[in-house]
Order: structure tokens, then sequence, then C-alpha cells
């Protein structure tokens, strides 16, 4: 285990995956009020075709162009999400699971490709696909490293801005806020922290890190402002004891291990979490029944 | 048959069952029910195969429904408790599909599957696993497979026709009328696991998807009628799958890949030039003005 820690790519790599927790857990909260949790799961796997691309254009594996590739392919499906919706009949989840498939589709299609082509090499982007992070150099990690630390300044500094836009948006209006443009910008957001994600968790799994600490970060409070630290800390938490333990065994993927504890995570704040948890539900429910029982019987004495 | 003759056939198989599936999903508003599913039924496979050792029909068929209706009921176990359902679905599937790939990666090991395998699917092995079926003959184990499951479908379908068109249309009124609406929902639930499951070998987990929602989001925007857009979803199904076998042919590439491809065209040509929904009938014919 210390041997481990000692590596110093090791600590990189923990390093990225607890700021990509940090940040996904916040951006989280952002799409969890836009009620569009599964949205961040169609932009990561129609983030593949992009990936792809960029590999067979620049032919090489550096992870800035993977992501500009990534980002753009991902947003080319969040506008055509957004047409298909607007514009037909087909309802905006039965549009998200067509862009979601035909996108990855299209994506193994030019993967097929990319690996037969000379010199594709293709352990370097299959690891990207299916979430390695062992597999990151400390390059990717400094680029992760600032990306994801622009994502959550860009929140934390129009934090009264997100705020408005996500719970009163007459109000956004009446100040003058353009929804229009927080929504472009909503979208560009979380689609950078999708595939800065995509490398350590795989685009399968990088719904999961958006959506988990997130929710579970609803169990303990009602203010937004500590929502999001929670979430951040959650996803935090889950990055590094993910990492961790995908350390411990040789080639095994990093990304299942983060979302199975941020997993264990939610099903702790379930269950005993201060706000609606079960467990608090239940007492409440007891203390009620007894308090009703109480008052039934002091009637009754008092009639008698 | 020939060997190219029997992928054709696979393929077409998926198309059919997956289109006329997919037409409940569309009118039920569950379309992202179908990627949930397609992902945990990796681990219902899984499962199988670790108790089992060995890659079968039957045992594998047995894991995905139950994996499939293990989803659907944590889902909506979750949305009872407050949690929003897109969120419950995104928590529910995310979490049994990593399980499920930590499976994989631990303790199957090399064996028969893995994880890109199991994601991409590969039609072309499809027709070297034969089992012998009396009367026919020799037939991919895959091809049998999905024609049972098509058989079951139908029969679903058939047979509750009544059922499926109230409780997808009006479940409010399918309610009142006495029809267990959950219990459908259930139901259906077991016949997207068992499509899927039998569509796994053929277009891995995530192509099926495609296959599922898209030839009947298509066929949506030609119809208003349910039974002519069973049919039409099916057609489209079938269609993509051919054509997405051609193009893989021509350019050498992932067949599961184009076949979902390939439903992304039928859609787009659907999306445009559709008589009833399409946008160039709707910029020729502007909508009446109310």
């Amino acid at each position: 285990m210390s041997s481990i820690l000692l590596n110093s790519n090791t600590q990189w790599v923990l390093v990225s995956t607890m700021i990509l927790g940090i940040a996904a857990g916040i951006i989280g909260c952002l799409a969890y009020w836009k009620r569009q949790n599964l949205m961040s799961d169609a932009l990561s796997h129609a983030a593949l075709p992009g990936v792809v691309v960029a590999f067979l254009l620049f032919a090489e594996k550096n992870l800035l162009v993977l992501i500009v590739g990534a980002g753009i392919s991902a947003l080319v499906g969040a506008f055509l999400i957004q047409w298909i919706t607007n514009a037909s009949r087909i309802s905006e989840d039965s549009a998200m699971g067509m862009i979601l498939a035909v996108f990855y589709g299209f994506g193994i299609m030019l993967l097929t490709i990319a690996n037969r082509s000379p010199g594709g090499n293709q352990s370097g982007l299959d690891s990207f696909i299916y979430g390695q992070a062992a597999s990151m150099v400390k390059s990717d990690v400094i680029t992760m490293l600032i990306l994801a630390l622009l994502v959550i300044l860009v929140v934390l500094v129009g934090y009264k801005e997100w705020k408005i836009y996500l719970f009163d948006q007459e109000f956004a209006k009446g100040i003058g806020l353009s929804i229009k443009g927080m929504n472009a910008f909503y979208t560009i957001v979380l689609v950078t922290t999708i595939v800065i994600g995509i490398q350590a968790v795989g685009v399968i799994l990088m719904a999961a890190m958006l959506i988990i600490p997130a929710v579970s970060a609803r169990y303990w409070t009602q203010s937004f402002l500590v929502m999001i630290l929670l979430s951040a800390l959650f996803g935090g938490i889950s990055g590094a004891v993910g990492t961790l333990i995908s350390a411990l065994g040789s080639g095994l993927p990093t990304g299942p291990f983060i979302v199975v504890v941020a997993a264990s995570i939610f099903a702790f704040s379930l269950v005993f979490g201060k706000q609606k948890g079960l467990f608090i539900n239940y007492i409440q429910y007891r203390l009620h029944q007894k308090r009703v029982r109480n008052g039934m019987q002091m009637k009754a004495e008092g009639a008698k | 048959m020939t060997y190219t003759a029997w992928i054709i056939l696979t393929a077409a198989l998926v198309g059919l069952s997956c289109g006329i599936v997919g037409v409940f999903l569309i009118l039920r508003k569950t379309a992202m029910m179908a990627d949930a599913i397609s992902h945990t039924v990796l681990l219902g496979i899984v499962v199988a195969f670790i108790i089992t050792r060995e890659v079968s029909g039957p045992a594998m068929l047995i894991g995905g429904i139950l994996a499939g209706l293990l989803t659907a009921f944590f889902v909506q176990w979750l949305h009872t408790l407050n949690v929003q359902h897109d969120a419950s679905m995104g928590i529910v599937f995310t979490t049994l599909f990593a399980i499920g790939v930590i499976l994989i990666a631990t303790s199957v090991g090399n064996a028969h599957l893995d994880v890109q395998h199991a994601l991409m699917g590969e039609i072309t092995f499809i027709p070297f696993h034969t089992i012998t079926i009396p009367i026919i003959g020799e037939i991919p184990e895959a091809a049998g497979l999905l024609l049972l499951v098509l058989v079951v479908v139908l029969f679903f379908i058939i047979a509750f026709y009544k059922e499926w068109k109230i409780t997808s249309f009006d479940p409010a009124l399918a309610a009142s009328l006495g029809i267990p609406v959950l219990f459908m929902h259930y139901v259906f639930m077991g016949l997207v696991s068992i499509t899927t499951v039998a569509s796994f070998d053929a277009v891995g987990a995530i192509m099926v998807v495609a296959m599922l929602i898209t030839p009947a989001a298509a066929a949506y925007l030609w119809t208003d009628k349910l039974l002519i857009m069973l049919v039409l979803s099916g057609t489209f199904g079938v269609v993509s799958s051919i054509v997405g076998y051609y193009i893989a042919a021509w350019i050498d590439t992932s067949i599961s890949g184009s076949m979902a491809f390939a439903t992304g065209l039928v859609f787009m040509v659907s999306f445009f030039f559709s008589p009833k929904h399409g946008l160039v009938s709707k910029y020729i014919r502007p909508s009446k003005v109310a």
C-alpha cells in the first residue's frame, strides 16, 4: 500500500481524480437542479466520435487534442438533442437516447478504423474510453487539473448568478440576466467537466460522477451552497478512494471503483441523511405515532 | 445458408424485435430505461456466468431478465423515496454496471467474457456457435435465441394489445379500468430485458439502445396509428441493420457500430422528410393558424 502511495505517478493520478470528483460534484448540483441528470450520460457517450476523429487527424494521443475533439462532438450532440426536442414531437429522453447510442455507434465505427490504421496506438485509445486513470501521465494530469480548476472557479465566481438562474428564471430575466446565455454557458461547463473526466472514469460511467454526489448531498441539507460543498466533498472522496482501490491490483479499471465508492456514500446518505433519510424518517414516524397515541390516551383520561 | 446470410438474418432479427419493443419505450416516454437496462444486463450476464461457469443462452437470458427487473425495481423504489426519476436511473444503472465491470476485471478474468465484447458485440462470430434444432437443422445459437425472444415479445404484445395501448397512452384511465399498470410496467421491462440480452451477442450493450429507440422514434414521425407505427418501426429496424451491415462491409469496420449509425440515418431522413411531422413538410405547409 505504502509503495503505491510513494509512487509519484499514483500521487499525480490521485490528485487529478480527486479534483475531477470535486468539479463533477459541483457541476452535478447545477445539473440536478436543471433536472438534466441523464444529459451528462448522453453527452459523455456523444463525445466518443470526437475523441477518435481528433486522434485520427493528429495521429497522436495528446490529451488536450482529444479533449477538444470530445468537447466539440459532445456539443454537437447537445445541439442535436435540443433541436430534435424542439422541432419535432420526439420527447427529450428519446432524443437523448438516440443521440447517445447513434453517436456511440458512429464512434465505434471510427475506432475500429483507427485501431486498424498503421501506428494506431490502440491501447491508449481504449483506456481513454473505458477509464484507466493509471494510464495518465504527468502532462495529462496537469491539463486535467487546469481545466477542472477553471470549471470550479467559473461556478464559484458566478455563484449568485447560477443560483438565480437555476431557481428563479423570471427574476433572472428581470435583472437582465440572459437565460439563453446562461444556458449556453451551462452546456459548455457541463461538457468541459465530462470530457476531462473521460480518461479517468470512461465515457460510460462519467455520468455517475455528476449524478451520484449531488443526489447524496441532497440528503444532508436544504441550502444550495452547503449542497455544492458537500457534493464536492463526496465527489472528491469517491475519486480519491476509488483510485486507491484500483491501484491495489494491476490492470483494474479506475472508473467502476470510483462509481462504487460514490454509490456507497449515496446508500449511507439515503439511510442516515439528516434530510429525508430513511432512518430519520422512521424515527420521526415512530415519534409521531407515540405522540398521537399519548394524545389519544390523554383525551380518553380527560373524558373520564 | 452462407456465412453472410446468417449474419444478415441475425442482424435483421435484432432490428425487428428491438423495433417492435422500442415503440412502447417511445410511447411510454421511458426511452432512457432502455439505456439503463442495457447497461445492467451486463451484470446479470456476468453473474450468470460466474454461477454456471459457461456461456450458455438460457442462463444468460435468466440473468439478464433478473438484472433488468432489478433495475426497474430499484429505479421505481428510489423514485418513491423522492429521488428525481432520471437521477434514480442514473444512480442505479451506473452502479450496477460498475459492479459488473469490476466482476469481469477481477473474478472472471480472461474467460469468454470481456467488457469490450459485451459493449460492442461481435456479430462476426455468431455463425460459428451453432445449435441443432429438430426439423430446421443447425442454426446459430444467437439467431435461435433471437427467434425465441421475438416469438415471446410478439405473443405478449398481441395477447395484451389493448392493455398495452391503454396503459401506454393513458395510464390513469388504465388504472381506473382495473388494469394493473405497475405490473404491466414490470412485464414490459422484462420484455425489454430479454430483447436486450438476446441482442447482446450481436450488437452489444450500447448499440442495442440505438436499435431500440431510434427506429421507433423515426416511426413516430410518420404515423399516429399504433399498429402502423409497430410495422414501420420493425421495418426500419430491419432496414437499418441490413444497411448497417453493408456500410460495415464497404468501409470494413464494426458491424454493430454501423448498424447503430444506420438507425441514425433512418431517423434523419424521417426527421426531414416525413410527410406528417417532417421539417420539410412543415416548411412547405405551415401549420394552420389556430
